[in-house]
């Protein structure tokens, strides 16, 4: 189940940034070209693709960081609701 | 017995509002420099201020794709009226987007019914296209906040209850919710605009506000930015609608009077020239159209991309309503310059459209760098 939260993630992330060739552990941050449009983007994209919403006190910069960190978000929430 | 059923808030409700309510007294609000408070007061009774708030908050959850048809009718009336919406909406969504429940207990349904009117304060005197040049500071202070700072051209500052305020907070801009009564809040009229001259623009100073934790909106830090791109995406969605409503306004004028203005012994409907002016406003408010149905429909699935459709929809609606009004006003020759016709209101609107919600410029810059978006330097 992770594994596929994983990837959906990181195909999200690549198929907006093909040059970046990143893995599930690294900052996305450190790409040098997130913004705050890509950041709402990123944030609607999660919450559409495995329907969750994500409250304001877990949209923190450490959630985001890496797809790791995006799909540990999302287990916790989808386990939250169950 | 039968049962009195709420009508359905649609386009067509919207249109005959409109067509009932606004459009006759446009030009004389416009000359005025203000909506009179009735008016204010039959959007609340139609239920118009901000329809897409779900029922729980009193309002009557209508989708995405139906508010931008009924924020396009409202701007073919009047610009002035669809840009008090606008700013309603984009304060109620952010509420209800990012608003803890004690936030939308206070705030939901008095936004979702207008007793309350909502406003939006980003731009200040040294800052308007670079949002991240605002002067303004939220500072905590005893719990809460302490807001000092000048916002300038606050469509409805002069009559909003609660104003939407973007500061510098400790680590990143943040959005506080700033009702206009509290003590320090100062509005000063400005009069007298090229364009949306009735939408009532002040410029509020803040000064030593001193606000409670309840008034942040939305998270601090890395996602603050958010809670503006969010809300800004709906006020350009709204800014879209109703400048395709502007273009339609100058195709209702324009066929009515080439139709019975007469140049040379032939109508001026039959001059080859003038069809090609309508033609294109037809085929422009079309595309248009479509455009923003699209940016709707991508907002209801919840899909990211209606972001950039939306600019994308502001960009092309803005600056066709510019030309198309420009034209409009061709059209009707010195009576387009006259007080007697509307076409010169939508003029003077149209060019608000390329400048308020991310200028013309502005759009460009962010729809080429979704081209450049896939391709390394
Ligand atoms: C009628 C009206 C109502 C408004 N209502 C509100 C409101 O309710 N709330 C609010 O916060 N603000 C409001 N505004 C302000 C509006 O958002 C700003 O005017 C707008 O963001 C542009 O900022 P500016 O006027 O400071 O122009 P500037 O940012 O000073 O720009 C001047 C010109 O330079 C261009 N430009 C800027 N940067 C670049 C660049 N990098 N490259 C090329 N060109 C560039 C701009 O497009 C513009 O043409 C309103 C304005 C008007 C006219």
């Amino acid at each position: 189940m992770s594994n596929d939260t994983t990837a959906r993630i990181l195909a999200f992330i690549t198929n907006r940034f093909p040059q970046a060739d990143i893995t599930d552990t690294e900052d996305i941050f450190s790409l040098g070209y997130i913004n705050s449009l890509f950041a709402m983007e990123l944030v609607m994209f999660i919450e559409k693709e495995f329907t969750v919403t994500i409250p304001n006190d877990e949209l923190r910069i450490d959630n985001f960081r890496t797809a790791k960190a995006m799909t540990e978000l999302v287990d916790g929430l989808r386990s939250a609701v169950v | 017995m039968t049962q009195q059923l709420a009508p359905a808030i649609d386009r067509a409700y919207a249109r005959s509002f409109v067509d009932s309510e606004i459009r006759p007294d446009a030009d004389a609000w416009d000359r005025a420099g203000a909506i009179p408070e009735e008016l204010l007061d039959r959007i609340a009774a139609a239920g118009l201020w901000a329809p897409f708030l779900p029922p729980e908050f009193g309002g009557a959850g209508i989708d995405m794709v139906t508010l931008g048809e009924i924020h396009e009718e409202v701007g073919r009336g009047c610009s002035s009226v669809r840009s008090l919406l606008t700013v309603h909406t984009m304060l109620s969504w952010a509420l209800q987007r990012f608003g803890t429940d004690a936030q939308i207990q206070q705030w939901g349904p008095e936004l979702a019914t207008g007793r309350t009117l909502g406003a939006f304060c980003l731009s200040e005197p040294g800052a308007g296209s670079d949002t991240a040049a605002i002067t303004t500071t939220a500072v905590p202070h005893n719990g809460g906040w302490l807001l000092n700072g000048v916002k300038k051209w606050t469509t409805n500052g002069q009559r909003a209850d609660l104003f939407l305020v973007f500061a510098q907070g400790p680590a990143s801009t943040i959005a506080l919710l700033v009702p206009s009564n509290a003590p320090g809040v100062l509005v000063n009229p400005i009069d007298d605009m090229l364009g949306t001259r009735s939408s009532m623009l002040a410029e509020i100073a803040f000064s030593d506000v001193v606000l409670g934790p309840e008034a942040l909106l939305g998270p601090s830090g890395f996602a603050s930015g958010m809670v503006l791109t969010g809300t800004l995406d709906l006020g350009r969605y709204s800014v879209a609608a109703g400048s395709v409503g502007i273009i339609q306004a100058c195709i209702d004028a324009c066929s009515a009077y080439a139709a019975q203005r007469r140049v040379g012994g032939t109508a001026l409907r039959d001059l080859p020239l003038i069809q090609a002016k309508l033609s294109d406003m037809v085929t422009d408010v079309r595309a248009a159209r479509l455009l923003l149905a699209e940016a709707g429909r991508l907002k209801d699935r919840g899909d990211a991309a209606t972001i950039m459709a939306t600019w994308i929809a502001k960009y092309f609606a803005s600056t066709a309503a510019a030309r198309h009004a420009s034209e409009a006003v061709q059209i009707h020759g010195a009576n387009g310059c006259s007080p007697e016709f509307p076409v010169g209101r939508f003029y003077r609107d149209a060019k608000v459209m390329e400048i308020i919600e991310g200028s013309t410029e502005i759009q460009r810059m962010t729809i080429a760098a979704e081209a450049y978006r896939k391709w390394e330097p």
